[in-house]
């Protein structure tokens, strides 16, 4: 065992030894003759990206260029062409880096593109919001008591809110269903509705909308809203529903 | 049936209930218990209290030859003759667990013991044979007076026609209508009228016909929108309506002789409830085209238009009094709940004729004298009350519980003979239409099938 590790550093000596001396050998032969147009040109980049701002879900342009690079990247893209253009769509704001290495150097270059949050829902239903269905989340029916077709003050608000949008959108027309409960007879509840859906009507054109735009129809009991026999439900049914028209 | 101690609180006489069976004529009797009706709420009148009505056995008519298409039609004809003249209120039917072995075909196969004396202790027997040959059918019928042996045939006819169904059925409807004719004071029988009502069975509210036993329901319109409140004209031609149209509630006309549905002015507003006047003439009907439903009348073909009410409130249901033609009854929401009123035919001397509660649907007696409608006589808070049909003297006011059974009531249309009601109930879980002597008894199921409403019956 001795032995052996005794070998071992008697080897690495001369190894060492022989290293050493080729090492001087080969300083002696080459001395200093590449020295190669020692300024070597630094390497140029640019990089922009068009549009500079999008929202999310679009695309932009990203352009670059360099020069005297023989190695370019583009953090997050990877290794790229010493020039090109690539469509890219983040969906959040991004800086691109540009690193082009070369002989001469490195040279970085970046460019912001601002990314919005697109407008989360109204891109896609804003074609389908119509006016009729801001018509309906706008406008409120009116409810009436037993046997009455006189408006209560509890549906004044009502009455009023149906007002201001109603003056707001001076281009809509409208329906006014006059509906009434089960409880009676067919004829007296058309008769009825028809007082309800008129009473509606006096109400909106006293405070000046104009009849024009304004339709009615008795549906007495005809189509109700409704078809349990309990008040909850009865009271559903006495109403004055407006409907937007066409 | 506390409704005797609000209807007269001072005479706290307990109700009693009078069933008078019998019989003839309605209107002799009426005074007699429209006397009581005050003091007293479930009452079976009598159509004619205190006279007997006739005993009167109708043993099934026999083949008169050996078709094979015999044994269907006797059937046909038994049964719709023997429930003409059960519902008729005229005679009072012999059953026939009564009736001795041999019935007779032919008047010389009468054995008079065998009828006049008891078991039957019939005073009349209508009897006859029916026959098919070469696809011709041929009835004979013969009505006897039993207690007079000496001249006993009273009547004998002989009808014949195509054999079918609807023949035999025809047969017995004229048969019976003539023994009605014999034996009911001479008041023409209804066994050929016709009713004509709002069924939803095809998907939609139509007019719809049928005979006045419920056999033949047929579809009248197919407009597939709402048509509603169908009144035959007295000469059976049209059916006046009101139809929710593109324009709203208008006054629609259908032709049975054209079989669709003929002009007639659009009115504008809501048009309700076409009423027609005895003679044909015109039309009373409820418009909003002025701004509040009000009583209009016009004549048959639309023209002439009238207003007759002013007051605000809804004013519908209108009816003429068919036998003058001078006034209207019609329903008016004006003070409050509905109530029943009357005018004479150019809009003055309006009279308010019920007092409390919810009354509506009236329809005039084809005598002039009395109204039926439907009327929660209990209402308000707490008080559900029953939709009930009524009957009103319309001179006195004082009025007699027709139906007492529960459930809604409504839409009463008389007989043209003035014996029996129709309407519409829905005591059997769903709205049908029912029919019943004009004392309410003879209560009948007419419609199973679908929802059936506002029941019209024809003038003849």
């Amino acid at each position: 065992m001795k032995q052996q590790s005794i070998m071992k550093k008697l080897f690495l000596v001369v190894a060492l030894g022989g290293l050493l001396a080729l090492g001087a050998c080969k300083k002696k032969a080459a001395p200093p003759p590449p020295p190669p147009p020692p300024a070597s040109p630094a390497p140029t980049a640019s990089i922009s990206v068009n549009p500079t701002s999008i929202q999310a879900g679009q695309s932009a342009s990203l352009t670059w260029q360099t020069s005297n690079a023989t190695d370019v990247s583009i953090d997050g893209i990877g290794a790229v062409q010493p020039n090109g253009s690539q469509s890219v769509s983040p969906t959040s704001s991004t800086t691109y880096h540009l690193t082009a290495k070369g002989a001469g150097g490195t040279q970085e270059a970046t460019a912001q593109l601002t990314v919005t949050p697109a407008p989360a829902p109204p891109p896609p239903p804003a074609p389908s919001v119509t006016d009729e269905d801001l018509f309906n989340q706008n406008i409120k029916d009116i409810y009436f008591d037993y046997d009455k077709s006189d408006v209560r003050a509890d549906q004044r608000a009502s009455i009023q809110a149906d007002m201001t949008y109603l003056t707001q959108h001076a281009n809509v027309n409208f329906t006014i269903e006059g509906h009434c409960d089960e409880r009676g007879s067919t004829e007296y509840n058309l008769a009825l509705g028809d007082q309800r859906a008129s009473a509606v009507k006096n109400e909106l054109t006293t405070a000046g909308i104009s009849a024009s735009r304004i339709k009615t129809i008795s549906y007495g009991k005809e189509k109700p809203f409704c078809t349990e026999s309990n008040e909850a439900c009865w009271q559903q049914n006495r109403r004055g529903h407006f409907v937007y028209q066409k | 049936m506390d409704d005797s101690e609000r209807s007269n609180p001072s005479r706290k006489s307990k109700q009693f209930q009078v069933f008078a069976r019998t019989c003839v004529l309605f209107l002799s009797a009426f005074s007699i218990f429209i006397s009581l009706a005050t003091a007293q709420d479930w009452v079976k009148t009598g159509t004619s209290l205190g006279v007997e009505k006739v005993r009167l056995a109708v043993p099934d008519f026999k083949p008169a030859t050996n078709d094979p298409q015999n044994t269907a039609l006797l059937k046909t004809f038994n049964d719709t003759l023997w429930n003409d003249l059960d519902v008729s209120g005229v005679v009072e039917l012999v059953s026939k667990s009564f009736y001795p072995l041999q019935v007779p075909g032919q008047p010389p196969e009468v054995t008079f013991p065998a009828w006049n004396a008891p078991p039957p202790n019939a005073a009349m027997l209508a009897f006859g044979n029916l026959g098919v040959a070469s696809g011709k059918l041929t009835v004979q019928g013969w009505l006897y007076d039993v207690k007079n042996t000496q001249s006993p045939q009273v009547l004998g006819k002989q009808y014949a026609d195509a054999a079918s169904d609807a023949a035999a059925r025809v047969m017995a409807h004229k048969f019976a209508d003539e023994i009605i004719f014999r034996l009911g004071g001479g008041i023409q029988g209804i066994a050929e009228s016709q009713i004509f009502f709002v069924s939803d069975r095809s998907g939609h509210k139509e007019i719809w016909g049928m005979d006045y036993d419920g056999s033949n329901q047929h579809q009248i319109t197919h407009l597939g929108s709402i048509s509603l409140s169908p009144r035959i004209s007295p000469d059976g031609s049209r059916v006046a309506f009101s139809g929710l149209t593109k324009s709203g509630w208008e006054i629609q006309m259908y032709s049975l002789d054209l079989n669709r549905v003929v002009s007639f002015p659009h009115m504008g507003g809501t048009n309700l409830s076409p009423a027609w006047s005895g003679d044909g003439t015109k039309l009373a009907f409820s418009s909003s085209r002025g701004g509040d439903p009000e009583i209009y009348v016009s004549d048959a073909s639309g023209g002439g238009l009238r207003r007759m009410t002013t007051a605000k409130g809804p004013d519908v249901s209108p009816v003429w009094n068919r036998k003058t033609n001078s006034q209207i009854a019609f329903v008016s929401g004006r003070t409050g709940l509905p109530q029943i009123y009357t005018m004479e035919a150019d809009g003055t001397n309006q009279q308010r004729m019920t007092d409390q509660g919810y009354a509506v649907s009236p329809s005039w007696a084809p005598n002039g004298q009395f109204l039926t409608f439907a009327w929660v006589r209990k209402y308000g808070p707490g008080e559900p009350g029953s939709s009930d049909i009524y009957l009103m003297d319309i001179a006195s006011k004082q009025w007699v519980q027709l139906t007492h059974d529960g459930g809604r009531n409504d839409f009463p249309s008389w007989s043209p003979d003035g014996r029996h009601i129709i309407f519409q109930s829905n005591r059997s879980g769903s709205l049908q239409l029912w029919s019943m002597l004009a004392d309410g008894s003879k209560v009948q199921q007419l419609t199973f099938t679908g929802h059936n409403t506002q029941p019209n019956w024809s003038w003849k």
